[in-house]
């Protein structure tokens, strides 16, 4: 156990030390410039004074030597400042990082629990099956940020129940959870039907009916937690979804999050920040995925180290 | 049935977006150009499901739309297949550090969140690798690349292990024996018999292209206008949530039966 994760947070760093490099490289390659967009705003500024800038910021060394001081930099500890927020990196990550995990945390659990619930509903009830089925289709077929607006138009436009976005009251989290919840949960529901089929159909269950227990007590305490431990892996294989569905609900509902900060970074031209956030982005996705391996293994001894 | 429900859907859509130059020339309209005494146009005979905030008809560009989206679906498809398929039967025909180097990649590459990147990639200034900007083409060849970089894992770790389930069979150290080159056991004797789970695979990764594609185009990154893609008409009726919300549904209940035609197939194969 102690070697994976010794093996697995290697991999982790290396797997972060390309992603950085890789991303340095890429947005050397976005449209825009630091210096010219710094020197926009004021017209009797030209082209002398964006060279000046650049030399002074050391924009005009290569990429590779930039990367390089950029990396010692984050090493020890200084994440530098943000160009479109005019704030502190570390001062903008943080905050956004806890929005996000409070709208991935209920999002998680919430898709888990209702897709397990549907999924559990269609092994047990087969009749119940086709109407699980397509919902699930339905579910994962659904663009995440058409549900995001139908949900708009109807609850906040419309209806005027919920407001449309913002993070000021804790009535603006029930549609962004609302549209990842659906979007995920049928992962869970398809897994967990079948799963439960499976375990359903061993003799063990048999025997249990036949002590003549409750269909409740064999269904939850005897069928589900062996059914259970491979969803655990459509949970380690969702968290990278996730973050991603992060991104466009937390856009569309004007939520401050990681995946908002992600994106008004790229498009602001704000290397520095878009950088840092990706870098942390990863990292929490690829620990959480670590995470869920982990309570596998130490649940299941049988999945081989 | 399922099979039958996929193909049916898909048919229907991208027979309407073959359809759709020449419903153009019969409405008379051109999907393009605004037309500002007509904005907001409710549906009539002349624009079936009505006009958008220029006045441009809604059905053409839905089906104008299709197209983009289509295209982009099977061009990623066909190029993750491809790739994954190359990169799953190397890894399982040469085993060792290839195969290790291979996996470790897609395990990388799943591990991480995926949209956040593609938007890094799709903010690329095409102009800086000496591409063309703004037209259609560059921006349908960009999206492709890029999805395809991420498209290929799913498809490459199927075509893996299936690949290795039929080197233990007895037929390929048959076909070793008499003679036949590595190339052609591999190309002539397993991938046909790991052809399901490949069809399969390549069914869910134009779905997964298709969802792609309309959030790069949604979030503005993706198909720029005014050419039509389901996903930058659902940011542009974004916009226009209170003055014609119902310009939001056609786009989207497109992407949902197209995504969901995809699944369908995918599910279909897979039982047979």
């Amino acid at each position: 156990m102690l070697r994976l994760l010794g093996c697995r947070l290697v991999q982790m760093l290396v797997t972060l030390t390309l992603l950085s490099a890789v991303i340095w490289l890429l947005i050397g390659l976005m449209p825009g410039d630091p210096a010219e967009l710094a020197i926009a705003a004021d017209p009797r500024l030209g082209p002398e004074d964006a060279a000046r800038l650049r030399a002074l910021h050391g924009l005009d060394k290569p990429l590779s030597e930039r990367y390089l001081a950029w990396a010692a930099a984050v090493l020890h500890g200084q994440f530098g400042y943000s160009r479109l927020f005019a704030q502190p990196v570390a001062a903008l990550l943080w905050p956004a990082l806890g929005s996000s995990l409070v709208l991935l945390g209920l999002a998680l659990g919430l898709s888990a629990g209702i897709g397990i619930a549907l999924g559990v509903l269609a092994a047990a009830r087969p009749r119940w099956a086709p109407a699980v089925e397509t919902l699930a289709v339905l579910a994962q077929s659904t663009p995440s940020f058409w549900l995001g607006m139908l949900f708009i138009i109807l609850f906040a436009v419309t209806l005027g129940w919920l407001p449309a976005g913002g993070a000021e009251e804790w009535s603006a989290l029930v549609l962004p959870v609302a549209t990842l919840v659906v979007v995920n949960l049928a992962a869970y529901a398809r897994h967990a039907a079948s799963a439960m089929a499976g375990v359903l159909a061993l003799p063990y269950i048999t025997t249990a009916r036949a002590k003549g227990l409750a269909e409740a007590t064999v269904l939850w305490r005897h069928a589900f937690p062996n059914a259970a431990l491979p969803l655990l892996t459509v949970a380690a294989l969702d968290a990278g979804s996730l973050v991603s569905g992060a991104l466009v609900t937390e856009t569309i509902f004007a939520r401050p999050g990681m995946g908002k900060l992600i994106y008004d970074a790229v498009m602001g031209n704000d290397y520095n920040l878009a950088l840092l956030a990706l870098l942390l982005a990863a990292a929490v996705t690829m620990l959480a995925t670590l995470a869920a391996d982990l309570a596998q293994r130490w649940l299941d001894p049988r999945v081989a180290p | 049935m399922k099979l039958r429900l996929g193909l049916g859907l898909l048919g229907a859509m991208a027979l309407a977006a073959l359809l759709a130059p020449a419903l153009a020339g019969l409405l008379g309209h051109d999907p393009d150009l605004p037309d500002l005494f007509n904005r907001f146009a409710p549906p009539s005979a002349s624009h079936p499901l009505g006009t958008d905030d220029l006045g441009r008809d809604m059905l053409l560009r839905l089906l104008f739309g299709a197209r983009v989206s289509l295209a982009v679906g099977l061009a990623v498809a066909l190029a993750a297949t491809g790739l994954g398929v190359v990169l799953g039967l190397l890894a399982a025909w040469r085993g060792g550090w290839v195969d290790a180097l291979l996996m470790r990649l897609a395990d990388g590459l799943l591990a991480l969140p995926a949209l956040p990147l593609l938007v890094v990639l799709a903010a690329v200034d095409p102009g800086k690798l000496g591409l063309p900007r703004g037209a259609v083409g560059t921006d349908i060849l960009r999206i492709v690349v890029i999805l395809t970089l991420f498209g290929w894992v799913g498809v490459a770790r199927l075509a893996r292990a299936a690949a290795l389930g039929e080197l233990a069979l007895d037929y390929v150290a048959a076909a070793r024996v008499s003679g036949a080159s590595e190339a052609r056991v591999m190309w002539r004797h397993v991938l046909p018999n790991i052809s399901g789970p490949i069809l399969v695979a390549a069914a869910l990764a134009v779905a997964g292209a298709i969802l792609a594609e309309s959030t790069l185009s949604f979030l503005g990154l993706g198909i720029a206008p005014p050419a039509p893609s389901w996903g930058n008409m659902l940011s542009n009726a974004q916009e226009l949530v209170f003055s014609a919300p119902l310009g939001a549904v056609w786009p989207g209940l497109a992407i949902l039966l197209t995504v969901a035609g995809c699944s369908l197939l995918a599910d279909g194969l897979r039982r047979r």
